[in-house]
């Protein structure tokens, strides 16, 4: 059990700078994920942390020392990674004991320790039986199981279960996130997919081309986005950015777009509105599912669209609608039923609505509930 | 026109059937999705279709006319792969425009087509770029381009957005859906993902270890599944399995303790007349599970445990034990505004009209409500 603290590391290979002066905090006995793109530096992050990369600047502390400077060997890290690396011609047992004989461990020990991390895994039926004859779940939970046994300070995973199926996949997140709560280590978890860190992670880091941008626990980190990046890394699928301008020429201010009119009178409004007189470019952010469909003009509030394509999944439908000259994506009822090109209304949730600049993708503003006066049709 | 018959098609690898006599029939501009899970013999009846492996039985035929004989290149097909296998030495617009140049296209006709294509594609600003410095995400519109271009009769698609990440993909299949529909080329889409399956196509053919499971459109799939593979495979998360006996009328759940689960004497009967033993599965999809904190909910409630739950944005997953003894975890998809707590208790129900029921043994359909079955078309 161990915290790790990064501060200011930076890290290049060659031109490329894969890592830029992150700084990260993250708590001991806490499942952290770390959700980016390919090309995030996600990996070399991990790489950085169990010492198999050497930061130029700045320093990694595992517990309270620093482990800049320390040998792989000697961080007591164990790291799981996508392609498990078990050894085909040993059985289970003899996998999962590996890194105990490594420490010349008295058999009775080794005894001991197996028959709790089996059945902790569940895989207490396989111990006999080599790789090959594992399903790709059973393979995991044996990789798991070896980095159990010698209880390391930390657990690094990079993308674990990107090569099981779907099925398998989800079973899986529910095994790791009970595991990790059951054992209470640190677990690093790196992934590119969104539903398994928002699943899994008490924190989520959000990394794009080496550099952090946001910090925060699943809720927050999809509630208040601080950028779009952020915004459109999560959620599936993803928010709506909807170009607008702010107008501040008079003391009504609004927001327009060619299809609909916000405006409001509201100070947490003031900062969107830089200069008086000045139109500013806004990015107005609303995720599908805060965006109703209808197919009556039934309120003054709804917006005019057209159905662009109809999507169902089962379970929802998602309707990709077309306002003006942008289309974007509608989470409706699994009943919904559209045809192509005809014409629906919709209505926007007002306190789930998000304001970015639209030149630096920063948050300006996430609205609370009362602050937008009116949203009206142009 | 192209319509597609696919008439007792068998492909063995060695002693491994890849496609054991399979039936499918393709009509003219049909989008029609191939979903199964690694190893099911998908890949398989792709090449077969366009030519790259021949059948050791049965017929592939387009229009009526048997291909069984017709080299690739001259069955009219289109081809996108999962790994995009372009020319990376060559230029983006050298490599959409490579189709219409083999196929002696004139220059000019060439120019407008490559350009629209990009357009559609949001490439067009990337044209003179070498492909090999694309970004994944502009590799696969290339590929997709480069086969789009030539206007196919029939477009084969392998899992052409899997390398795509997640909001990318999300866009690019509302954008195959349009495409498809405009250009009314007849597609055939594999794929392991029930999303684009059920999202993109008029109809699935969902396999399973070599053999089809069922072919109809998403809807009927999603809620008449033949099987309990089917049920199991659609949909995420995945449907509730709970094991039942049928007896005089009623469902008495097994794995709950021998709850009983009253049913209208309609669906009594019709159960009744179709069953051929009295042990069934229950399925109940995650949405139907309705689910009330604390233990206060009616005497016909299910009492449950939260062991686990999952903030999925949009949704909440909780994943709920059973306050009786047994080993099954009953998942339910609440609204986003749901407070959920490891540890607290929960009520939960479900109604007559979302069951699906099985038979046991055979893992067979048996009883489903009617009301939600379409006729296809």
């Amino acid at each position: 059990m161990a915290s790790i603290r990064l501060s200011n590391v930076t890290k290049h290979f060659k031109a490329t700078t894969a890592i830029r002066d992150l700084n990260l905090e993250i708590k001991d006995g806490e499942f952290f994920c770390v959700l980016g793109p390919p090309g995030a530096g996600k990996t070399t992050l991990l790489r950085l942390i169990v010492g198999l990369e050497r930061p130029e600047i700045g320093s990694i502390e595992i517990g309270d020392a620093d482990v800049s400077e320390m040998h792989p060997s000697k961080r007591d890290i164990a790291m799981i990674f996508q392609n498990l690396a078990l050894y085909p011609d040993k059985t289970v047992f003899e996998n999962i004991v590996f890194p105990l004989r490594m420490q010349k461990m008295d058999e009775k020990t080794i005894q001991k320790k197996i028959t709790k991390v089996a059945k902790q895994l569940k895989i207490d039926g396989l111990l006999e039986k080599t790789p090959a004859k594992l399903s790709g779940g059973e393979r995991q939970r044996v990789a798991i199981g070896r980095a159990i046994i010698r209880k390391p300070r930390v657990y690094l995973m990079d993308e674990p279960l990107s090569n099981l199926d779907a099925i398998l996949r989800l079973e899986m997140r529910v095994t790791l996130k009970a595991l990790q709560t059951d054992l209470n280590e640190t677990f690093v978890y790196v992934t590119h997919d969104q539903v398994e860190a928002l699943s899994m992670g008490d924190r989520i880091a959000v990394l794009n081309d080496g550099k952090l941008q946001q910090v925060d626990t699943p809720e927050k980190i999809y509630r208040l986005p601080e950028n779009t990046f952020v915004a459109s890394i999560l959620g599936s699928p993803p928010m709506n950015f909807i170009p607008c301008n702010a107008n501040g020429q008079n003391t009504a201010e609004s927001i327009t777009h060619d299809c609909f009119e916000i405006s409001t009178t509201s100070d947490s409004f003031k900062k969107l509105f830089q200069a008086e007189g000045e139109k500013q470019n806004l990015l107005l952010g609303v995720r599908p599912e805060d965006i109703n469909i209808h197919h009556q003009n039934d309120t003054d509030d709804c917006i005019a669209a057209e159905i662009y394509v109809v999507e169902p999944l089962g379970n929802e439908t998602v309707v990709d609608i077309k306002l003006g000259d942008n289309i974007i994506k509608v989470l409706a009822d699994a009943d919904f039923i559209g045809t192509i090109g005809e014409k629906v209304w919709i209505t926007l949730r007002f306190d789930r609505l998000h304001f970015f600049d639209k030149e630096s993708g920063q948050c300006l503003l996430h609205n609370s509930k009362d602050s937008v006066s009116r949203i009206a049709p142009l | 026109m192209a319509d597609i018959t696919l008439d007792n098609l068998v492909k063995k690898f060695g002693r491994q059937t890849a496609v054991d006599h399979l039936n499918l029939s393709i009509k003219d501009k049909e989008f029609v999705a191939i979903l199964g899970p690694s190893g099911c013999g998908k890949t398989t009846i792709m090449n077969m279709i366009s030519g790259l492996l021949n059948p050791d039985s049965g017929q592939v035929r387009f229009d009526g006319k048997v291909m069984n004989k017709v080299p690739p290149g001259k069955r009219g097909v289109g081809f996108v792969f999962q790994n995009y296998a372009i020319f990376t030495y060559m230029s983006v617009y050298d490599n959409i425009a490579f189709g219409l140049k083999v196929n002696k296209i004139p220059p000019s006709t060439i120019d407008k087509e490559v350009k629209a294509v990009a357009e559609l594609l949001q490439v067009d600003h990337l044209l003179e770029m070498n492909a090999g410095k694309l970004s994944v995400n502009d590799m696969q519109k290339v590929a997709l381009g480069r086969s789009m271009v030539t206007k196919p009769q029939i477009f084969l698609l392998d899992e052409p957005l899997s390398n795509l990440d997640a909001a990318l993909r999300s866009k690019m299949r509302a954008e195959l859906k349009k495409i498809q529909q405009e250009l009314g080329q007849t597609t055939i889409y594999v794929t392991h993902d029930q999303v684009e399956a059920m999202s993109l196509s008029g109809k699935i053919a969902v396999m399973n270890f070599a053999v089809l499971q069922q072919y109809d459109t998403p809807h009927n799939i999603y809620n008449h599944p033949v099987n309990m593979f089917v049920a199991n495979f659609i949909g995420s998360p995945t449907i509730n399995f709970v094991e039942a006996t049928f007896q005089s009328g009623e469902l008495i759940l097994d794995d709950f303790q021998g709850f009983h689960f009253p049913l209208s004497s309609a669906t009594a009967n019709q159960i009744q007349t179709k069953l051929k033993s009295d042990k069934v599965v229950i399925g109940i999809r995650p949405e139907h599970v309705k689910v009330t904190n604390g233990k206060n909910g009616g005497n016909s409630d299910i009492k449950a445990e939260i062991v686990n739950y999952e903030l999925l944005g949009a949704r909440t997953v909780l994943y709920m034990h059973p306050s009786m003894n047994t080993e099954n975890i009953i998942k339910s998809t609440m609204p986003s505004d749901f407070k959920a707590k490891n540890g607290n208790f929960a009520s939960l129900t479900f109604e007559e009209q979302h069951l699906y029921v099985f038979d046991k043994e055979s893992t067979e359909l048996v009883w489903r409500t009617e009301a939600t079955w379409h006729q296809s078309a």
